[in-house]
């Protein structure tokens, strides 16, 4: 009779979580197609990570910087760990995590995101947060990320968040509950159409230019964390043109730099040196460049890194050649894909999530 | 007695109050009712009964309001 | 921490498992240390409010039961000794005595009631006044928060006090007990109004675990969050845009709003109130039912038998019964039959009694005229039907129609229509706009945007209206089912499997189908506040 009993609840239990359990993978949005940008973080988990440059940031580094220009010419092993409107907490986390499975030489950060002092949208903050794996990092970043009316309790079980989508249920969906296709190349989101960038608007006057203090504490972890790990930082400002970067926030980022002996390149003041041209290399007007605009600044980033921090040319690898190849080949294949498809029809395809914020 | 079921008679003329012992519990008689019927026991006996008194206990039954008015008598 | 949120879920499960793992005997003192972390939540500086309530009603009520018990052995010592005139003279004085503490109490309490729930109410109509006599001067409002739930622990607190006084219960001696029965968390915010006498004992009992108990309770919770959630918070976005924007939505749209406002209000009070019955099942608690299928009423006078029970039965026992059957009115009476002839002087008593009673009813439900014409509203409703009733008798009499379905049928749809009417006043700022907004069904013809299309665009989708209309049809099958008795028995007769899907997909609704998270509004209960 005992056992009986004992058999009835443990099945009610194993068909309960299982039918939840599958509720949630089939609710939580899936980010194959439409935005993209919210797989970005996930996808590293899948990697074999032996990565020499790891960046994190905002939109400034999943779309202006590509490994595998990195790989091609230097022999750099890199990986992007980026997300739309990546908080400088989140940054901070991430790279925690990061450190969880790899120890890269180098961690490149971009300081756009030095302009926010407190959480902003909970959208932004599911496409970074969600696709973590669970750590005290994550746990850490979540907390730190919350809007008021946002609960943990949403992040832990998705389904609570995402329980209305069952009416937007789509094919895309259940192809997609337990596999998820690869959207970036190391974390780079490819774009090779044009938009050139024609009057870019001046930056509105602020009443205070100094970045928050929140957002001091964190770039100090984050010099911190490479400190104690031995990684050499630099801090990075990507050309795009637009949110406008101030000179009051150019010249705190060069004294930050100064005073605790990091680099800090900002791409800005390099449209000569890169040969950056804004008529070309933009897909949206000034926000990000478009793959010839990465190319060209990746690989002055190329010659920097070598210069001055001495990484070795990994090519003569042949277990990491022989992945690259395959990545090269990928990207060679999205390249052609993407001008096929723009020779084809007028439209410049869909714009980037991370345009909305502006 | 008598004047008590002519009382309660003249408000439900369909109810037979002899025998029904749930005038309250099946809601034959609402607070209305059992105002006038306190009304008219005040006119017709003298006494009065007070709001503590109307208890579903006490108005169940044709009896038990006959028991309320006795023991409200001998209190006079 | 509203019903429906995440922390009163996790507040629940805690105190839940608490209470069946501390041993028995603490159990109920559990019950009061959460009910005030309950109501700490809510806000630390209410606890004083329903501190001091609770103080004054306790010792109010010992002195009380001590005259009493002083008072019976003094009659039993000197039995013999005194004579019966003698004995009802001494009665007179201890009851004067205690008539006296009991007054005092209900005025501390009223008082800080009024002061908190209708001072700037008072403010307001002077203001008017000084307005409409030109004068220039105008006082400032009040900053008062009104503690939650204050208008249902006050007058749980009084009925028990008024019971003891009418020796109907008796003085509670542990003040501890006394303050878990006015703080009782599951029915702080919105009640039911509990009597002390029916709560009590298994307030303060020791309970066992129960199974079957418990898992009733928790069927009853999921029932009340299903109300809730699924109805009462997704209609919500369209009833808040049909009453918000009174240029916009007039004529029929205020009839749609009424009969939308009916349903939020039904699916939001009874729900919450199921939640509140179920946790108390959970834990071994009987609370007293505050609703009986109130949209199957005949009348309004039926209906409000079956609607906010506990509220109405405190008033016609602390307020309707000791007006209208007290010495003073019984006079009265006895003068307008001998003046104005015996049908005019016997309804007397019911008509002013009542009158006082929907008054009340109408500024209990909130601080404005919006609700004392809503009380007076009813209050018209049912004095005019109950005058009418001999001409309902003849009309029944001549077409034999009492007890077909189509006329009960009839009966019920023209109760909820009255009733949705009188609600109107619930819905608009003030009174003559609800007047002039209630006008405009008759004067602004637009019925086509009842199938134009019209009624997609107030904040409600198609898959709303799919979802709301199944909602109601289950709302319906229920309440039907119910006639023939408990349908959490019916259900416990059929096999697991059977079960198991039932109250699995009622699961799966609310949380599919529920109104909860990021893009939708925080929901308060309607009731709370009140």
């Amino acid at each position: 009779m005992k056992k009986r009993k004992m058999i009835k609840i443990a099945g009610t239990a194993v068909v309960v979580l299982t039918s939840l359990y599958l509720l949630q993978r089939l609710l939580v949005p899936k980010y194959a197609t439409d935005v993209v940008e919210g797989a970005l973080i996930a996808e590293y988990y899948q990697e074999e990570k032996d990565h020499d440059v790891i960046f994190i940031g905002d939109c400034e580094v999943y779309e202006n910087f590509s490994p595998a220009v990195l790989w091609e010419e230097y022999g750099i092993n890199s990986y992007i760990r980026g997300s739309a409107q990546q908080l400088i907490w989140q940054s901070y986390y991430l790279l925690e995590d990061t450190l969880r499975y790899e120890k890269p030489k180098v961690v490149i950060f971009n300081v756009l995101s030095m302009q926010y002092n407190e959480p902003q949208r909970e959208a932004y903050n599911r496409m970074t947060l969600e696709g973590m794996r669970w750590s005290v990092s994550k746990v850490n970043a979540i907390r730190a990320s919350m809007t008021k009316d946002e609960n943990f309790l949403d992040y832990v079980f998705p389904l609570l968040r995402y329980h209305s989508r069952w009416s937007e249920v789509g094919a895309e969906d259940v192809a997609g509950m337990f596999d998820t296709p690869k959207v970036s190349h190391n974390g780079y989101y490819m774009r090779v159409d044009v938009k050139p960038a024609e009057n870019v608007p001046e930056g509105r006057i602020l009443a205070d230019y100094r970045f928050g203090d929140n957002a001091y504490d964190y770039l100090d972890r984050i010099t911190k964390l490479c400190k104690e790990n031995g990684i050499t930082l630099i801090l990075v400002k990507a050309p795009s043109l637009y949110p406008y970067w101030y000179e009051e926030w150019d010249a705190q980022m060069e004294d930050y730099a100064e005073e605790n002996g990091l680099l800090y390149i900002n791409f800005l003041e390099l449209t000569e040196e890169t040969g950056l041209d804004f008529s070309t290399d933009t897909y949206d007007a000034g926000l990000h460049l478009n793959l010839s605009g990465a190319e060209k600044i990746t690989r002055y980033l190329g010659e920097v890194l070598v210069e001055k921090t001495g990484l070795p040319d990994r090519r003569g690898e042949e277990h990491l050649s022989e992945i690259w190849e395959e990545k090269i080949d990928a990207y060679e294949q999205e390249k052609e894909e993407q001008y096929e498809k723009i020779n084809g029809s007028d439209d410049n395809g869909s714009a980037s999530f991370c345009r909305m914020r502006g | 007695m008598e004047d008590l079921l002519e009382i309660l008679s003249d408000l439900h003329p369909e109810v037979d109050f002899e025998t029904c012992g749930s005038l309250i519990d099946d809601k034959i008689l609402d607070s209305f009712d059992i105002v006038s019927i306190i009304s008219e026991i005040n006119d017709q006996f003298d006494i009065t009964i007070s709001a503590e008194k109307i208890t579903p206990d006490n108005f169940n039954s044709a009896k038990a309001i006959y028991a309320l008015i006795r023991e409200l008598e001998d209190e006079e | 921490m509203l019903f429906t949120s995440y922390e009163f879920l996790g507040f629940l499960a805690a105190v839940f498992l608490l209470y069946y793992l501390i041993p028995k005997r603490f159990q109920w003192g559990l019950l009061l240390v959460c009910s005030y972390v309950f109501y700490f939540f809510a806000g630390p500086s209410y606890l004083l409010y329903i501190l001091a309530t609770t103080a004054t009603t306790y010792f109010t009520a010992c002195r009380i039961g001590k005259l009493g018990e002083k008072q019976k052995a003094y009659i039993k010592s000197v039995k013999e000794t005194l004579s019966k005139d003698e004995r009802k003279a001494y009665k007179e004085k201890m009851k004067g005595r205690q008539w006296k503490w009991l007054l005092a109490c209900l005025l501390i309490n009223l008082g800080i009631l009024a002061v908190v729930k209708y001072t700037n109410f008072a403010i307001s109509n002077v203001n008017g006044l000084l307005r409409i006599a030109g004068s220039a001067k105008q006082f400032g409002f009040l900053d008062i928060a009104l503690p939650m739930g204050i208008s249902f622990y006050t007058f749980q607190a009084l009925g028990y006090l008024i019971d003891v006084y009418r020796g109907t219960v008796p003085a509670e001696k542990n003040p501890f007990k006394l303050a878990l029965f006015v703080s009782f968390f599951p029915q702080l915010v919105q009640g039911p109004i509990s009597r002390f006498g029916d709560l009590a004992k298994s307030l303060f009992a020791q309970h066992a675990f129960c199974g079957k108990t418990v898992s009733y309770g928790l069927q009853r919770i999921l029932w009340g969050y299903f109300k809730k959630l699924v109805i009462a918070d997704r209609i919500l976005a369209g009833v808040n845009t049909l009453i918000r924007d009174t240029d916009a939505y007039r004529g029929a749209y205020v009839f749609v709003g009424m009969l939308f406002y009916a349903l939020e209000l039904y699916a939001d009070f009874t729900g919450g109130i199921d939640i509140t019955i179920g946790i108390a099942e959970t834990l071994g608690i009987t609370v007293k039912e505050n609703f009986n299928r109130p949209y199957f009423s005949k009348s309004i006078k039926e209906y409000w038998r079956r609607w906010h029970i506990t509220m109405g039965t405190w008033f016609t026992d602390y307020i309707f019964y000791p007006i209208s059957v007290c010495k003073p009115m019984l006079k009265f009476s006895k003068f307008a039959r001998a003046r104005f002839g015996e049908a005019v002087g016997k309804r007397m008593p019911v008509y002013l009694s009542s009158f006082a009673v929907w008054f009340a009813t109408g500024i209990w439900h909130g601080a404005s005229w919006n609700f004392i014409v809503w009380g007076l509203g009813n209050w018209a409703v049912i004095m005019i039907s109950q005058e009418l009733e001999p001409l309902y008798a003849r009309f029944h009499n001549r077409f034999s129609v009492q007890g077909k379905f189509g006329f009960k049928l009839f009966q019920v749809i023209r109760t909820v229509l009255l009733m949705s009417c009188l609600r109107t006043f619930d819905c608009y700022r003030n009174v003559p706009l609800t007047f002039r907004m209630f006008g405009t069904m008759f004067t602004e013809w637009n019925w086509r945007i009842l199938w134009d299309g019209s009624l997609l665009r107030i904040g409600l989708g198609g898959l709303d209206y799919i979802l709301l209309a199944l909602g109601v049809l289950l709302l319906t099958a229920v309440s039907l089912l119910q006639r023939t008795g408990s349908v959490r028995d019916k259900i416990a007769e059929k096999p697991y499997p059977v079960r198991f899907l039932v109250w699995y997909g009622l699961f799966l609704i609310v949380l599919l189908a529920g109104a909860y998270g990021a893009g939708y509004d925080a929901s308060q209960f309607i009731y709370n506040q009140f």
